[in-house]
């Protein structure tokens, strides 16, 4: 029996990518991973559960398993034959492959969208708009003595955050718990509510009218109500003291504000507010990215094309319009005759009627994962894991890009994302010559 | 006996863990196919854990398992783990965002006896079989 110890593996779990893994190996399979939360540990022991390593096509009479080299040339044949295709997903993959796959979309006039069109978009759209106050994680960790989440649960999606950055860091200059001071802003009473210093429940939808308030207090001009979205005006003057008083403030927030009423718009509301708190003091703002590297998507598409998601090629260079070339928008309007999906199951994460209109048409799905949407494509192209069996890049939520590695083989035959695009794209510009 | 509550979607354990260990296996099932009430509106609707309710938007409805509180919610407000279950009545659009609303959503809640879609693949297949 041969037992490798790997250090410093990169976790692609979430948005931390937590980089102090150690993954231990007993031929050629992972049989523990020390320091991973309960999602990173799951993931590496389980990877292989519900997974298969054929590609599939959709024939006249079933499902049929074919050879890698039919699958791609099946995949290229319905690209080429669409109008105006949607390449959709992008954030559970390197960095490397978000490159092939704009390559493609800028190759055959498509949309390509990634998963940050229903999770942190409205930020984006937020941040061109306003401006974005930031620094790293590390920073924080070091320096932080005010951390606040808003409308966001870590304790359920970011387990290490609190620990690895935040009141549980040893950091340079802050090195306790006492240091520190934690606020949580929350519909519910969350996990992370519950270790928080202070805790304030916000009636739902309600975010908007809250940092309203907070903004109106902080230029000392009066509350007029007694109650704003469920807080009174004394919690309201309390909180607004304790940011004007910090040295180093920084608010996390989360899905609590981007998909509830007002969506872009709270979150010009909570950059506006740390703008106007950077007048008193030092304050910072960081959105709390859910899928590993769908920071680096943003990345990589800007960097690419000049802008972060919902990006069109359609006209023949690259075109930008949030609510007209986002993935759910283009489906809703019965445009896109073709999809393909990478690294995501947007079958399974789409409203329904949005999941309906993905399914009815031809559809390509690139996953290492047997998802929804692999088991409804008309083709399934199985790929490996990158950051367990492939290498490449992903970016953690403050856009630092780390390496993910590679520390067992994939199964024989199974490619990784960015072989099979390259595949995909080389036989689109021979069908196109 | 219904009552009127607004709905917030959101990550819970077994839902992310789901993500790794699949869709089709019990855990997730159980997970996500599922609502976390206040005490007081089971009360009202006179449902206990793994009673069934039938929630319902002004884009759909879906039979789901009362789960066990794991953490608070108030009164009026129901907690549904993401997934394809409460997607079903989550509205697509986007109001010129891009971004649907996955929170902060009415609806309506009733008890039922039966109903629950007990595969994610059922539900799959009733979508290709609307078109």
């Amino acid at each position: 029996m041969t037992i490798n110890v790997y250090d410093n593996i990169v976790c692609p779990f979430c948005g931390c990518l937590c980089d102090d893994l150690k993954a231990i190996i007993s031929d050629g399979k992972i049989i523990d991973v020390k320091n991973a939360c309960i999602y990173g540990l799951t993931k590496f022991l389980n990877y292989s559960i519900e997974r298969s390593i054929t590609p599939v096509i959709q024939g006249n009479n079933g499902r049929d398993n074919v050879d890698l080299k039919t699958a791609v040339d099946r995949a290229a044949h319905i690209l080429v034959k669409s109008k105006y295709p949607l390449l959709y997903g992008w954030s559970c993959t390197s960095c490397e492959a978000q490159r092939v796959g704009l390559e493609l979309a800028e190759e055959i006039g498509g949309v390509i969208d990634n998963t940050s069109s229903v999770c942190h978009g409205p930020s984006t759209e937020a941040l061109q708009d306003i401006g974005e106050s930031t620094c790293t994680l590390g920073e924080i960790k070091s320096r932080a003595d005010l951390i606040i989440y808003w409308g966001s649960n870590p304790l359920q999606s970011h387990m290490r955050h609190l620990s690895r950055y935040t009141i549980g860091a040893e950091g340079r200059f802050r090195k306790m718990r006492d240091d520190r001071t934690m606020v949580v802003i929350d519909v519910r009473n969350t996990y992370t509510a519950r270790v928080a210093d202070f805790f304030y429940q916000v009636e739902p939808n309600s975010d908007y009218e809250l940092i309203s308030a907070l903004r109106l207090a902080l230029r000392d001009e009066e509350v007029e109500q007694d109650e704003v979205a469920g807080l009174s005006k004394d919690e309201i003057y309390d909180l607004v003291n304790m940011m004007m008083r910090c040295d180093f403030g920084v608010v996390f927030f989360g899905l609590g504000l981007t998909m509830s009423l007002g969506a872009n718009r709270n979150i010009d509301a909570a950059l506006s507010l740390v703008r106007d708190l950077n007048m008193r003091t030092k304050f910072l703002i960081m959105p709390m990215r859910g899928h590993f590297n769908v920071a680096g998507a943003d990345v990589v598409f800007t960097w690419q094309t000049g802008y972060p998601f919902a990006v069109d090629f359609s006209r023949g260079y690259p075109y930008y319009n949030p609510g007209d070339t986002s993935a759910i928008d283009i489906l809703l309007r019965g445009e896109c005759d073709a999809s393909l999906i990478v690294a995501s199951d947007p079958v399974a994460t789409f409203p329904a009627e949005a999941s309906k209109r993905l399914v009815s048409n031809p559809l390509i799905c690139i996953d290492p994962h047997l998802s929804i949407t692999a088991e409804a494509a008309n083709v399934a192209i199985p790929s490996n894991f990158v950051g367990i069996e492939s290498a490449g890049t992903a970016y953690r939520m403050d856009t630092i890009p780390l390496p993910l590695k590679k520390i067992v083989d994939p199964p024989e035959g199974c490619s990784s994302d960015v072989e099979i695009l390259e595949m995909i794209l080389h036989r689109v510009r021979e069908l196109k010559r | 006996m219904s009552i009127e509550v607004t709905l917030i979607t959101g990550r819970s354990t077994s839902q992310g863990l789901g993500l790794e260990l699949g869709k089709h296996s019990e855990k997730y099932k159980r997970g996500v196919a599922s609502c976390e009430l206040n005490i007081e509106d089971m009360k009202v609707l006179g449902v206990e854990t793994d009673d069934l309710i039938e929630m319902s938007s002004e884009c759909g409805s879906v039979v789901l398992r009362v789960a066990e509180l794991e953490q608070a919610v108030p009164r009026g407000v129901a907690f549904t783990p993401n997934g394809p279950w409460i997607n079903s009545i989550i509205c697509s659009s986007t109001s010129g965002t891009g971004m649907p609303r996955y929170k902060g959503i009415s609806v309506k809640i009733q008890p039922v006896k039966e109903g629950l879609v007990a595969d994610v693949s059922s539900l799959v297949e009733a979508d290709k079989s609307d078109h």
